[in-house]
């Protein structure tokens, strides 16, 4: 597949298709992310002088699981026009632009590194709002009408189960500690008397962009997916996204009472806390999982690169933290 | 310490890993930034788990061979006993003796964690 090259030539040209106005580009640069994900950042400035703060979110190449940029792109239209907050789309790139899939929203200013957001002075107030802030926003996405979304897969736990257990099956590596993990799930996998509902499939600390008052946004939506709403607040919990508070659950920052009381409050849903131990066993594997899969894009060599092959070893923390909850 | 059972002149491998990873942490490191800077630590943290699995292999391999085949009754390589025990976890063929499992399960995880991140072992913070 061709290489694309991203320049403010393209982007220009793409700003005046879809503002349909003469725009140009100032401070076009990469952000650093994932490796599967481009987001560049650039400021457009129409024919008024006045410049936009935007970002430009593309798939360098093939995706990788996870929905498309297209499918992102109305997702979050929704879960504006729903009072989530999120950036603002402003067009989805057309095959005229030349720049692949991908599509242009407003940027956020705010912090996202884990580390700084539970470590830096200036955001210990934002600290103490998040847990609530949290259970609010996750309960606004569970309520979104599921006629305003973009088809998304229905992914409840027996289902995700079984996929996981073919992913593990397709590289071929035996891993008991998972398998445990996968048995103990399944068990006690919950019915789903309730209609499916919207999961974000990635709400957890580093996908929130936050400012001195808390969340401003809530990124990363290509993970979404129909199914059992706890989900999201289980993954919340998972311990890697604790960054070393292992002593507050939810994203390193507070206690899953408060979580649990603010989501019941806006959703009217009461959830105990063995439920939410389901979903934070199951977001441990779901991790685990993920970190193989990564390894082994090195080892296939879709992409190749230290960093991913060392995620690959880092199944065993995974499966560690499995143990630890299973034999709690 | 030399080893008695190689033909190979010094360094050793081990040392030899030593040496690239020194490169890593005192010269690539210091005198760049950003993605390269950031995936030279991620090699030499690498590195590191290379020299701890070159260390601890002989040891593990025993220990590990011996608790697969304590708990599966029967003589298999690691590979083979590891397949059999996830296979029969999967079709719940061991849920009755769930705590054999489990210590034979959480012993390997433990090897595998000595190697690749013995600090996740303590306390469980601060990766």
């Amino acid at each position: 597949m061709p290489r694309i090259r991203i320049d403010e030539e393209h982007v220009a040209a793409a700003c005046t298709r879809h503002f349909s106005s003469d725009t140009t580009i100032a401070n076009l640069r990469r952000l650093s992310g994932g490796a599967s994900r481009e987001t560049w950042s650039f400021d457009a400035i129409g024919a008024d002088g006045a410049p936009q703060e935007l970002v430009l979110r593309r798939d360098p190449g093939s995706s990788i699981g996870g929905t498309d940029r297209s499918t992102e792109f109305h997702l979050l239209r929704a879960a504006h026009s729903a009072g989530v907050p999120v950036p603002e789309v402003r067009f989805l790139l057309s095959e005229a632009d030349g720049m692949g899939a991908g599509f242009v929203m407003e940027r956020i200013a705010g912090e996202t590194i884990p580390r700084k957001i539970l470590r830096d002075d200036q955001y210990e107030r934002a600290r103490d709002l998040l847990t609530s802030q949290c259970g609010k926003i996750a309960a606004q996405i569970h309520a979104m009408s599921l006629d305003d979304l973009p088809a998304l897969p229905v992914q409840d736990a027996l289902t995700q189960i079984n996929q996981y257990r073919a992913v593990l099956d397709g590289f071929g590596e035996p891993h008991p500690a998972f398998e445990l993990g996968l048995r103990w799930l399944e068990e006690r996998a919950p019915t789903n008397a309730k209609e499916p509902q919207l999961v974000h499939g990635d709400f957890r600390n580093g996908n929130f962009i936050v400012g001195e008052n808390g969340i401003r946004s809530v990124l990363d939506w290509e993970l979404a997916h129909l199914g059992d709403p706890i989900e999201d607040l289980g993954w919340l919990c998972v311990k890697s996204w604790r960054f070393g508070n292992s002593n507050l659950p939810v994203g390193g920052f507070g206690m899953a009472k408060e979580l649990l009381d603010t989501y019941a409050a806006t959703s009217g849903t009461e959830v105990d806390e063995e439920r939410l131990r389901y979903w934070e066993v199951f977001g441990t594997l779901k991790w685990g999982v993920i970190c193989e899969l990564q390894g082994f894009t090195h080892l296939n060599g879709l992409v190749r690169s230290v960093e991913l092959a060392a995620l690959g070893r880092r199944v065993a923390e995974m499966e560690w933290d499995l143990l630890e909850l299973l034999d709690a | 310490m030399p080893d008695p059972e190689t033909l190979h002149d010094r360094p050793s491998a081990a040392e030899l890993v030593i040496a690239v990873r020194e490169y890593l942490e005192q010269d690539v490191m210091p005198s760049t930034e950003g993605r390269v800077a950031f995936h030279a630590r991620v090699a030499a943290n690498v590195l590191r788990m290379v020299e701890r699995e070159l260390t601890l292999a002989a040891t593990q391999t025993a220990q590990e061979s011996e608790r697969l085949v304590q708990l599966l009754g029967h003589e298999g390589t690691i590979r083979e006993l590891t397949i059999e025990l996830a296979k029969a976890i999967r079709a719940g063929d061991w849920d009755t003796r769930q705590a054999d499992v489990h210590k034979c399960v959480r012993a390997t995880v433990r090897a595998k964690l000595e190697v690749a991140n013995p600090e996740y072992l303590l306390a469980g913070d601060e990766q």
